[in-house]
């Protein structure tokens, strides 16, 4: 196999990892030459992440401000116990009364999240610096990435992906409910329903953007001259995907925002603006 | 003595296009098969090819075929070719295209799902196979990935500095590492030449650092001759500025999608420069140029898609009279004739180029652009059939071969050429080793020579710094033996090189032998000096105008001068001695094309 | 409109080696690799450096500028202020021969290892046919120039020299992109693709993307759809099953 003619030692030698030199290598000292604020592009990752977390688990553990007619919390919807405050969906089973509705809920959209390409990308350069930025050197010894457990799980993408979908639906559903009013008729609007119409369309834009959806829909062929159909959907999908990060962001904030708007109508420091 | 050793059947030096496809050729044929390049594989200058591969597919015109391509290639070198190369080019090239698919390229399609081709100058049918404007790129790729396929070796950033040779002919070749300066010999029966052009021995050039004439020069000492040496094809459109970019091509591809060419005053000057041997099929009206855009069948051609000799002299003109543009070119146009979406659609390394090199957006603004030395059509004499030269077991193809292309080259032709007669001399070659085989031995005298030679720049003190030799040679060839020529000044340019000769022979580089670029030029040098003296010397014997070649003390093509060729070989006392010989004539049944109107 | 700029250059070999302090006359429009050739001409003459076409084609001229890989011949100097120190050093992943020279070789031994394009048969009439669409997937990485910036900014094998064994690094994973999208191969390069060429590894960071001087979207069109292709072979049960019931070809 090999073609090219042998040049000195083509045998690999281990290296150290913390960006010391391995054997042969040009011996610089400094973990990187970068001379431009590398950093802080991690660190508003990590803010912004960690702010989210933290405002989402206390949200979720809260177990209580999520509803407020005809508005239901994303982080609480499908609300499936019958712990529920509200009426929206059937409820199923009762759960323990110490873990909140939402805790059903989130495991799906923090699985999507967590296992998505854009997000997986963020978290491991600015969590696990592996790397903190290009041509920065990690400070980890060894490294293996998303060839054994747990990190091989990644590779489920898609099946939060399918799921994924089934909430986007219930939460547009959640979005044509709020065109009713507080006494169920029909013909009503506030800013509310903006709201969650806004959440249920960033949603959207965020999983039909997603890396395993352009695959599915069309990306898995070699030919597409003859699917036309699926080029045309790869096609839409990978326009939208270029800006998957976009979407990661603002749908992220848009979830929190949604839920923020509820919990303060809920809580009545605000009135629900209504339109007609 | 420390030295690397090798047997192979066949040595194929350079890795460009050429060299790749005859290591293919010989490989199929059963030879054991070594490619040695200067530089990484995969880097050679072939990359630079943009426009495309010539080849009659009839993908788009099923009127092309390989008398039409054959006629335009004759035409373009002004019947100075040799025909039999020029037939045996234009009958097999759609073949070499269509192999390149079976080894991976991707080309450009056509709504039936063909190879699509696109238009170039001097061509009568659109007939360049191409990707974008990265066609080279494309074909270096795909011929690196078959020859690793196979198995080849290849030894990469290695120099050959001598062919060896007994009295049969070839034994192997002489080379050192660049990377740690240790010797290597390789002994073997064929050594098949495909070492690219001589672009270094000009100041402004679309030639990298490995364009130093090494296989004409390897081939001039080893015994070979050299035919055709005056014609040096100077790109009509090459980069003016900035400085340091001067030189880089700008793909004649911008004028086959619709670029023009402008002087300061804003005027389409190619119009008054068509000569009378193209006026049949030229456009004589802005209106009729622009109308074959769009209908090429009742329209004839613009006038910025003549051949490239025409064009780079008409700039050239141009500028002489004062109507260049502020850097001392003229403009290209594109950015005022086409969207600028179909201009990144159609030339995205142009536009990548001008952005990044130059800070241009060819979408906005035209460029400059000026005359750039390109491609020499000199090279080794060989055989049309087997790429063989004079000496038995050396063979060359592409650019280093001359014959092919006359005085002059279509673009699109080199592409073609490096794949029909790299084929045939890679086969050639493994058929030459086959009956020697056995029959070679290094000369060990001829080692230590080839050794001591090497090393000498080491062992001199206090001589010159090989850089500033290198760059007052260049100098030289521009002024001197650039794209307009006096006998004055040929002959004030064979003084000079005899002076730096001088100056070569004492060059003294510091440092040691690890990767020393300083050496490495120095070893390159002596290449470059012998052929300029080969184009000076043939210059100035070649009393008219032809192709490439332009003396304005005999500005008209002379018809004594169609039918003799000029040939370099080696003097006795190492100089370069010229001699002429009668153009082999072409077959009554080949004539006959000729004789029809275009 | 020429100035006196400052560069750093490492100089050294395997053994040892540091940084250089030079300071070189620079020119309107020049980009770091004409500096560096003033450099060679004037003041080093034996600094080594490749290099090839000066036009950003050929990908020979890779190095890390101020800490960034970069081709020399595509930084152009007016993107430094003139009292800017410009640092010039070789690429980290690779074994230094000699100043801004590095050993490649792990990159041309990869190559050797991907399976050979494996076409169908020709049509009758000796052409292949492919559309326009189907082809510009696979010409996107066909436009790689093979300057291994990407396969040097990778922390897989830049932090972790061990892994070079079982990891090919982004330059091959999108050869066996191209390869495996290609209208005309025949071969299934996925399981190789995981096993042996540690498409795993890749935690789609993004480096590469980011110095690839072509603008090849590495991760976004190559790898990612590359993982997705494993999934369906190996972590797709549905994908699994129909292939096994309805027999149907991959496509």
């Amino acid at each position: 196999m090999t073609t090219t003619a042998s040049r000195g030692s083509g045998a690999v030698s281990a290296g150290r990892g913390k960006g010391e030199a391995a054997p042969g290598r040009a011996a610089i000292a400094a973990r990187t030459l970068r001379t431009d604020r590398w950093w802080v592009a991690p660190l508003i990752t990590v803010v912004v992440l960690v702010a989210f977390v933290a405002y989402s688990s206390l949200r979720a553990f809260q177990n209580a401000h999520y509803f407020s007619e005809p508005y239901i919390s994303p982080f609480y919807s499908p609300c499936l116990t019958t712990a529920c405050e509200g009426d929206t969906f059937p409820e199923l089973f009762t759960g323990p009364a110490w873990i909140s509705p939402a805790i059903y809920i989130l495991l799906v959209p923090l699985g999507f999240r967590l296992t998505c390409y854009y997000y997986r990308k963020a978290y491991y350069r600015s969590f696990w610096l592996s790397p903190p930025a290009c041509a920065v050197a990690e400070p980890h010894r060894r490294y293996t990435g998303e060839t054994r457990f747990p990190l091989i799980l990644q590779n489920a993408h898609r099946y939060f992906f399918y799921l994924g979908l089934v909430f986007n639906v219930i939460l547009t559903y959640d979005a044509v409910l709020a065109f009713r009013d507080g006494e169920g008729r029909w013909g009503h609007m506030g800013l509310g329903t903006l709201v969650l119409l806004a959440n249920a369309v960033l949603l959207w834009l965020y999983s039909l953007s997603c890396h395993s959806c352009r695959h599915i829909v069309g990306g898995r062929l070699n030919s597409f001259s003859r699917h036309p159909l699926r080029y045309r959907y790869w096609t839409v999908v990978s326009r939208l995907n270029a800006h998957h990060m976009r979407w990661a962001w603002i749908s992220l904030f848009g979830v929190a925002f949604a839920d923020l708007y509820v919990l303060l109508l809920a809580t009545g420091t605000l009135t629900d603006p209504r339109f007609f | 003595m420390e030295l690397e050793r090798h047997t192979y059947d066949v040595v194929v030096v350079g890795a460009g296009g050429a060299g790749l496809r005859a290591a293919i050729a010989a490989h199929e044929a059963g030879a054991r098969t070594a490619v040695v390049c200067k530089s990484l594989l995969g880097k050679a200058h072939t990359v630079m090819a943009e426009g495309g591969i010539a080849a009659a597919m009839a993908n788009l015109y099923p009127e092309d075929n390989w008398q039409v391509h054959f006629r335009d290639t004759m035409r373009g070198g002004k019947m100075l070719n040799h025909w039999r190369m020029a037939q045996l080019h234009a009958q097999e090239a759609p073949d070499r295209v269509r192999e390149l698919e079976d080894w991976g390229a991707l080309f450009d399609r056509t709504p039936d799902g063909l190879i699509s081709q696109r238009d170039f100058g001097g061509h009568r049918f659109a007939r360049l196979a191409h990707v974008g404007d990265r066609t080279g790129l494309e074909l270096i790729r795909t011929l690196q990935q078959r020859t690793v396929a196979l198995g080849v070796d290849v030894f990469m950033e290695c120099t050959v500095t001598r062919l060896l040779t007994d009295a049969e002919g070839i034994t192997g070749a002489f080379g050192y590492w660049r990377e740690s300066g240790r010797f290597v010999a390789w002994q073997a029966p064929s050594v098949v030449l495909a070492t690219g052009g001589i672009g270094k021995a000009y100041k402004v050039t679309s030639n990298s650092w490995e364009y130093t004439g090494d296989g004409h020069s390897l081939a001039l000492q080893a015994g070979a001759g050299l035919v055709n040496m005056e014609f040096v094809q100077f790109h009509p459109t090459g980069m003016v500025w900035p400085p340091s970019v001067r030189g880089i091509l700008v793909t004649e591809s911008v004028r086959g999608d619709g670029g023009v060419l402008r002087n300061s005053a804003g005027n389409r000057f190619m119009f008054d420069y068509i000569p009378d041997f193209f006026r049949k099929e030229t456009a004589e009206t802005e209106d009729e140029a622009d109308r074959w855009y769009t209908d090429k069948k009742n329209n004839r051609r613009p006038p910025e898609l003549l051949p490239r000799d025409e064009v780079a002299r008409a700039i050239n003109s141009e500028v002489k009279a004062g109507r260049g543009s502020p850097h001392g070119g003229v403009f290209l146009d594109i950015a005022s004739r086409r969207p600028a979406d179909y201009i990144r659609r159609r030339l995205p390394s142009m536009y990548h180029q001008f952005k990044e090199l130059a800070d241009v957006d060819i979408t906005a603004e035209p460029m400059e652009v000026g005359p750039t030395c390109h491609y020499v059509m000199g090279g080794v004499e060989v055989d049309p059939d087997t790429a063989a030269a004079r000496v038995p077991g050396l063979f060359a193809a592409g650019e280093v071969a001359g014959g092919m292309h006359g005085s002059n080259r279509l673009g699109g032709n080199s592409l073609s050429d490096l794949l029909v007669f790299g084929r045939r001399a890679g086969a050639a070659a493994a058929e030459h080793a086959e009956k020697r085989a056995g029959l070679v031995e290094l000369a060990e005298q001829a080692l230590a020579d080839a050794r001591t030679a090497a090393l000498a720049p080491f062992e001199r003190e206090g001589g010159e710094n090989p850089y500033a030799v290198q760059s007052d040679l260049q100098q030289t060839m521009q002024e001197l033996v650039g794209i307009i020529r006096t006998a004055p000044e040929l002959e004030r340019a064979l003084e000079r090189i005899a002076v730096l000769r001088r100056r070569v022979a004492a060059l003294s580089v510091e440092g040691h032998r690890q990767y020393n670029p300083g050496w490495h030029l120095a070893l390159d040098l002596p290449h470059v000096l012998l052929v300029s003296e080969c184009i000076a010397r043939a210059a100035l014997a070649r009393e008219e105008s032809r192709g490439g070649h332009t003396r304005d003390d005999f500005p008209a093509t002379d018809p004594e001068w169609g039918h003799i060729t000029l040939v370099c070989t080696r003097a006795a006392d190492g100089g370069v001695t010229l001699s002429r010989q009668p153009l082999p004539q072409m077959p009554p049944e080949l004539a006959e094309i000729f004789a029809e109107a275009p | 409109m020429s100035y006196d700029a400052t560069f750093r250059v490492w100089r050294g070999d395997a053994s040892g080696g540091d940084l250089q302090t030079y300071t070189v006359p620079v020119n309107e429009g020049e980009v770091v690799l004409d500096v560096i050739h003033r450099l060679q001409a004037t003041q080093a003459g034996d600094l080594a450096v490749r290099w090839n076409c000066k036009a950003g084609k050929c990908g020979s001229c890779s190095a890390e500028v101020n800490g960034r890989p970069r081709l020399m011949c595509l930084t152009r100097m007016n993107t430094f202020t003139e009292d800017e120190t410009v640092t010039v050093t070789p690429l980290r992943t690779f074994p230094v021969v000699r100043d801004l020279v590095t050993d490649v070789s792990y990159n041309y031994q990869k190559a050797a290892q991907i399976p050979a394009f494996t076409p169908r048969p020709r049509d009758a009439d000796g052409n292949h046919r492919m559309q326009q669409v189907d082809v510009e997937r696979p010409q996107e990485f066909r436009k790689c120039i093979e300057c291994w910036l990407c396969q040097d900014t990778c922390h897989v094998i830049r932090d972790h020299d061990e892994n070079k064994r079982a990891f090919a690094g982004p330059r091959f994973l999108i050869r066996l992109a191209e390869l495996d999208m290609h209208p005309l191969d025949v071969r299934d390069r996925r399981d190789a693709a995981q096993e042996e060429f540690g498409l795993g590894y890749c935690n789609i960071t993004k480096c590469c993307s980011e110095v690839c001087p072509e603008g090849i979207h590495l991760t976004d069109n190559g790898i990612i759809p590359l993982k997705e292709r494993v999934v369906d072979r190996r972590y797709d049960p549905i994908t699994w099953l129909g292939s096994k019931i309805r027999r149907r070809p991959r496509d």
